[in-house]
């Protein structure tokens, strides 16, 4: 077993172990940062591995998010199905944009990514009859539950968020050492030599943004399935800025720095909301203080810095 | 009121919006032609003009002529000064790399946007135009084959809004007397064509830039001087500006100072005139895809040259 495993494996025993010894506040708390993780888990794989700085990932977690909630509520499919239909669909939208955005490549890919995702917001508010807008709507409790499990009370939430969060880690872990990740990482250092050497990059950049979409769309599936709620907001443009965010706090093209990342800035707004309500000053800071002192972000730096076995 | 009527309204407002679209519009157009840098916060410093104008008329309390002009004149120089004093701390320290660029700019846009929510709070204001008479336009039809004119109900403009048309368009004349006439143009257009060469010909480029970044952000807050007697200041309000500066300046081709002019007046009127008649989020919708669909197929903008 490798250094990386063993340090995945951990954290999830450690992530499972802070069930028992949190106060039921922040239990709650570590429940909603490990599906915002899996979100941001899903944006490294196409920024922090591929090299695709997407502003539009908003429209994959709603995409996600819709796919479930509205399957559960106005068609009344159980919460197991509808999680899948939620993959499809935010598979099917990240194929789509994929396969239009790719055309483009840096700043027109990320005006082009941010375009998307706002024409997705405007149309879920469009579509207010079903979604109910800005204001949202919730997911009867009674639906929210797999298998006899119930979702909505404190331990089948924290350990169904766990348990995904873990899929999703371990997922990422292999993938990014197996022969597929190392190309990305290729792609990313230097598209041209990737491209001489042979590889098809452009169909393995499409598919990096598939898997990027689908997992953030499980993450958004997951969000509305444990918290009972789906709203346009998560459609609009903080979404999409909330796992880049993460990803630069925590580490670009680190396994672990998602989570390191979501729970630092979690934490940090939910502080700063207490105070304020211009909450959102802080991600600003935090932003132009990463891109000047910090570009690597922590686990980035720590790899730097006398720990090059860092996955 | 008649479609033919309703029609010339709606592309009245849609010329004012054009104006302020191009003043704006101009600024992002400006920044990325000569630094090559895409700036995110374009819409704050359009949302800061607005906002400066009112503390402006405000704390003068005087006559709203005098608060306005005071208030054209003030609110670029800080807004100006602010974003040159972002370039030098934050752009240059990057070196405008082009992707840490756009998250630092988001970084800024967040805090511009929330510093303004907390020191001038959630609540939209008004500023008085200086002066605000109604006209009404006449409206002509066929009345037994003779041409007859009258005053269709609700067919006005007031004379603010003509001159909000028309100040924009001597801004925009001024801009273009600059960058071809004067010599501080020149030196910006060379620091745009090569700026390794205008550094060894002893052109102090991170300074044009700096002038550059503050000039674009003055632009926008020119123009939203001007629109904030017509709609009030608020922190939220440079969304828009921003999202609708992106479609002109893509339309009219990365960079190109012409081509903005044109996409301006082209998506600045065809907004008026569709959000009078359709769903405005409809309309929002199609044309963000429409956009996005420009910048995939053909990068270079609709007007623009293929680069070589």
């Amino acid at each position: 077993m490798g250094r990386g495993l063993v340090l995945h494996l951990c954290t999830i025993a450690l992530l499972a172990a802070a069930f028992f010894v949190l106060p039921a506040y922040h239990s709650g708390n570590l429940a909603r940062i490990m599906v915002l993780a899996i979100y941001a888990m899903g944006y490294n794989l196409a920024f922090g591995y591929t090299g695709l700085l997407s502003l539009g990932h908003a429209l994959f977690f709603a995409a996600g998010m819709y796919g479930l909630s509205l399957a559960m509520t106005h068609l009344a499919i159980p919460a197991l199905p509808a999680l899948g239909l939620a993959l499809v669909a935010a598979g099917v939208v990240a194929g789509i944009t994929g396969a239009l955005a790719l055309r483009t490549r840096g700043v027109a890919f990320m005006i082009v990514t941010l375009m998307f995702a706002q024409a997705g917001y405007l149309t879920a508010l469009y579509f207010s009859e079903w979604t109910r807008g800005e204001e949202g709507f919730v997911i009867p409790q009674a639906m929210r539950n797999i298998a006899g499990i119930d979702l909505s009370g404190e331990t089948g939430r924290y350990f169904a968020a766990l348990f995904l969060f873990a899929v999703v880690l371990l997922l990422i872990g292999a993938l990014v050492r197996a022969p597929f990740g190392r190309t990305l990482i290729a792609i990313r250092e230097n598209e041209a030599r990737a491209t001489m050497l042979g590889y098809d990059v452009q169909r393995l950049k499409w598919i990096a943004l598939v898997v990027s979409g689908m997992i953030s769309g499980l993450a958004g599936a997951a969000y509305a399935l444990l918290f009972g709620y789906a709203g346009a907001s998560f459609a609009a443009v903080p979404y999409s800025i909330f796992p880049l965010l993460y990803v630069l706090l925590g580490g670009a093209g680190t396994t672990l720095g998602p989570l390191i990342g979501a729970v630092f800035m979690f934490y940090l707004i939910d502080l700063s909301s207490g105070l304020t309500d211009a909450y959102m000053l802080v991600a600003g800071v935090v932003l132009v203080a990463l891109t000047l002192f910090l570009p690597q972000g922590i686990l980035g730096t720590l790899r730097k810095r006398g720990l090059p076995w860092l996955p | 009121m008649d479609f033919g009527p309703h029609l010339m309204l709606a592309m009245l407002e849609g010329a004012v919006a054009a104006a302020i679209l191009a003043l704006t519009a101009m600024g992002l157009s400006v920044v990325f032609g000569v630094m090559r840098v895409v700036n995110v916060a374009h819409g704050e410093f359009y949302m800061l003009g607005a906002v400066i104008a009112w503390f402006v008329a405000t704390t003068l309390g005087t006559h709203p002529a005098l608060g306005f002009v005071a208030a054209l004149v003030i609110a670029p120089a800080l807004v100006g000064a602010l974003a040159a004093a972002a370039d030098k701390l934050i752009l240059q320290r990057i070196d405008y790399d082009p992707e840490r660029t756009i998250v630092a700019t988001i970084g800024l846009l967040y805090i511009i946007q929330q510093g303004t929510l907390m020191t001038f709070g959630p609540d939209a204001r008004p500023v008085e135009p200086p002066f605000n008479s109604r006209i009404a336009l006449p409206w002509y039809e066929w009345v037994d084959g003779k041409l007859s004119f009258y005053y269709p109900w609700g067919l006005s403009i007031t004379s603010y809004k003509l001159f909000v048309i028309a100040a924009a368009a001597a801004i925009l004349v001024a801009l273009w007397l600059f960058m071809t006439r004067t010599r501080a143009g020149l030196i910006m257009r060379a620091t745009q064509q090569d700026s390794q060469m205008a550094q060894a010909f002893g052109i102090p480029v991170s300074r044009v830039y700096a002038l550059v970044f503050g000039l674009g952000a003055a632009l926008a807050a020119m123009g939203a001087v001007l629109v904030v007697p017509i709609q009030q200041a608020h922190y939220l309000m440079g969304a828009d500006p921003l999202l609708l500066s992106f479609i002109v300046v893509i339309i009219g081709g990365l960079g190109s100072l012409p081509g903005t002019v044109i996409a301006a007046i082209l998506i600045g009127m065809s907004d008026g005139v569709i959000s009078v008649f359709f769903s405005p989020t409809l309309a929002k919708i199609l044309a963000t895809l429409a956009v996005a669909m420009v910048l995939v197929f053909r990068p270079q903008g609709i007007l623009g040259k293929k680069a070589h």
